[in-house]
């Protein structure tokens, strides 16, 4: 049940994050990746991580990408266009770098995780609100409080940028 | 293997109750709006109307889907599906009853019993505005488009003050489970007073509450709220160019999201299914004292029906007995567990709707700027200063 | 073909989320639209947080999550200021494409 739920939710994911890359429209590419975090936010539940899950679900995509794709909707762009000369050179030394890069961690993951760990569904409960609000709250209460202030500069900035003629 | 049949049982069950409901929810508000309005209302199709909603369904059902040029086909189609898929998800979370046995399994009223049941609420609410956004973005219209903004920047603004009021009442359960914050709201304070939060020591939520079904009614795009959809200026928001069973799709989620609204509410504030006052005082015999009293009134009218009316002499007497029926088997000792809270359930959640129809039979609409300069000059802060008082009273009167 | 197990390995996580992460790298490199460009970095984030969780798993430990918060909340605040500044961008240029936003002044 694990592996199959695993890998469902795999697949999903990395085939909304490839449709993410290839879209040409931002409101396709915006959706692909509330795909990707919604199925991710299934692997975090797989993983024991229930808190984790569902602020994945509100914050990311319920908020961020509500605000991406407010922001595409009021430019109303349309699709990219396609540039009149194409070069194919990039692209032609991308694909085998990416695929490298994928295979290199591959490699990397394969040889240095021992073959024995594995992921059970509910083996760890340490994901859930209490514990969760209990290490935030007292080990890392300071990391906390510099990220109310760090919210505290992003809305000043935010203000300013949209007020201000630029 | 049990728990799989039981729980596809609880399923089937609960998705045709709501779906029902959502249907006659349709009828109830007609009826409610018509008699506010001094108008009788749906009054032809079977007695009082009451086959209304599968005329409706009907007619929706045989139309045509037009699917008009130039809009983005793939999410024309899916936004109303996923608008009907996410208004049906949260109601999993929702007890409707405490546990009982019968014929020796122990289950309970509800369909699961979530640890983050509460965030998985906030979760697929926040997603719900995707459904509108999309819909009016892909219709490829001006008035959808703009119903569509107006939706997902009054669900980002209205959802902080929801979010604010329904922490403070959880500071006072403990749990963000729905099933234990309804225990923990058994008892009554003085032996009369229920122990709900909205009346609860040391803090009563009272403004959490009236805070978080102001909010709900702009989350749920409902008068005076309803700027998404608003026919005077925008014909019909983001579903203009929706016809068909697409349109019966956001339609009903827009009322499978009042329905979940007002679940959430009275388990959080209203005590669930807890009773009114205690069951020492009587307060078992309500629920049969109601529906038998209704079950007698469909008598007397059926008798004194109108000549033009000659369909009433029969259903509003069959209908009466169904009704006594219905008031007997709160007699039945074997069903009293199940029956008596699930009443409660019902009934406050009624009246929730209840107040849903009567706003939008009173309220005029907001302008778009009240409605944002409303949500974050008052009642963000209202909500921020209430879970403060809250949180403090709690703190220093926890020890 | 090989029989699938019934448990998970905790690499197929790790390797789930290397091939997020170069997906993301990759529209990072080859997309001109600004705002894909910017989904694609919140897809490497969402990559890294995969991990975190993981490993908070394989060690038994809620820290993986608490890091994973800290990366949404500053996740929220770098689409609030880096969406603003897409919104000034268009408004001065009306054009979303990265090789025509080359300069620094107009």
């Amino acid at each position: 049940m694990d592996a199959i739920l695993f890998l469902t939710f795999a697949a999903i994911a990395v085939a909304c994050a490839i449709n993410l890359v290839l879209q040409t429209h931002p409101i396709s590419s915006a959706l692909s990746l509330v795909g990707v975090m919604t199925s991710l936010a299934v692997l975090y539940l797989l993983l024991g991580g229930s808190f984790i899950a569902a602020v994945q679900v509100i914050v990311y995509a319920g908020a961020i990408m509500v605000l991406f794709i407010f922001v595409i909707m009021l430019l109303n762009t349309q699709g990219e266009r396609t540039q009149p000369k194409k070069n194919v050179l990039p692209i032609a030394i991308a694909l085998p770098l990416l695929f490298s890069l994928i295979g290199v961690l591959a490699a990397i993951v394969a040889t240095q995780v021992p073959a024995g760990e594995i992921v059970k569904f509910g083996t760890f409960s340490g994901g859930d609100p209490l514990t969760f609000g209990r290490a935030m709250f007292t080990r890392y209460l300071l990391p906390f409080e510099v990220t109310s202030v760090l919210i505290l500069i992003a809305i000043v900035g935010a203000v300013v940028l949209a007020k201000k003629e630029i | 293997m049990n728990f799989y049949i039981i729980s596809l049982v609880k399923a089937g069950i609960t998705a045709g109750v709501l779906l029902t409901f959502c249907a006659y929810l349709v009828w109830i508000e007609r009826k409610v709006l018509a008699h506010i309005q001094l108008r009788p209302g749906p009054y032809r199709v079977g007695p009082h109307g009451l086959l209304q909603p599968l005329s409706d369904l009907i007619k929706l059902m045989t139309k045509e889907g037009v699917i008009p040029a130039n809009v983005h086909t793939f999410f024309y189609l899916f936004a109303p599906f996923l608008a009907v898929a996410l208004a049906l998800i949260s109601i999993v979370v929702i007890p409707f009853g405490p546990e009982f046995s019968i014929l020796g399994v122990t289950t309970g009223l509800g369909l699961t019993d979530l640890n983050i049941g509460i965030l998985l609420v906030l979760a697929v609410s926040s997603l719900g505005v995707y459904a509108i956004a999309l819909g009016g973005w892909a219709s490829n219209s001006k008035y959808s488009l703009m119903g569509g903004l107006r939706s997902a920047a009054q669900m980002i603004s209205y959802e902080l003050p929801m979010a604010l009021a329904i922490v403070s009442p959880l500071l006072l359960l403990n749990t963000l489970n729905f099933r234990e914050m309804v225990v923990g709201q058994e008892g009554f304070a003085l032996g009369f007073i229920p122990r709900w939060t909205i009346f609860a020591a040391p803090v009563p939520q009272v403004f959490s509450f009236i805070i978080f079904m102001i909010a709900v009614f702009a989350e749920t795009n409902r008068v005076p709220f309803d700027l998404p959809e608003a026919e005077t200026e925008l014909v019909a928001g983001f579903h203009t160019e929706y016809s068909s069973l697409m349109f019966a799709a956001f339609f009903t989620a827009e009322y499978a999201n009042i329905i979940t609204v007002c679940c959430v509410a009275t388990a959080l504030f209203l005590g669930g299914w807890q009773p009114l006052w205690p069951a020492a005082y009587g307060s078992n015999f309500v629920p049969p004292l109601i529906i038998g009293l209704a079950g007698l009134m469909l008598l007397y009218h059926g008798s004194q029906a109108l000549k033009s009316r000659r369909w009433d002499r029969f259903s509003f007497p069959a209908i009466g007995v169904i009704f006594l029926g219905l008031a007997g088997l709160f007699f039945v000792p074997v069903l009293q567990p199940v029956l008596i809270p699930f009443f409660w359930f019902a009934s406050k959640l009624l009246v929730l709707i209840f107040v849903f129809i009567w706003v939008r039979g009173t309220l005029p609409r907001f302008r778009y700027d009240q409605l944002m300069k409303f949500a974050w000059t008052f009642l963000f802060p209202a909500a921020l200063i209430n879970l403060l008082i809250t949180g403090l009273v709690v703190a220093l009167t926890s020890q | 073909m090989p029989p699938i197990p019934t448990v998970v390995p905790m690499s197929w996580y790790l390797i789930l989320s290397a091939i997020l992460f170069t997906l993301g790298a990759a529209g990072f490199l080859l997309r001109r639209n600004i705002i894909t460009v910017f989904m694609c970095i919140e897809l490497m984030l969402n990559a890294v947080n995969l991990t975190f969780v993981a490993f908070s798993h394989q060690l038994k430990q809620v820290d993986g999550h608490i890091f994973t918060f800290f990366v949404m909340v500053v996740a929220a605040a770098e689409a609030a200021v880096g969406l603003a500044i897409i919104l000034t961008v268009f408004k001065n240029r009306q054009t979303l494409e990265i090789d025509e936003i080359s300069s620094m002044k107009l």
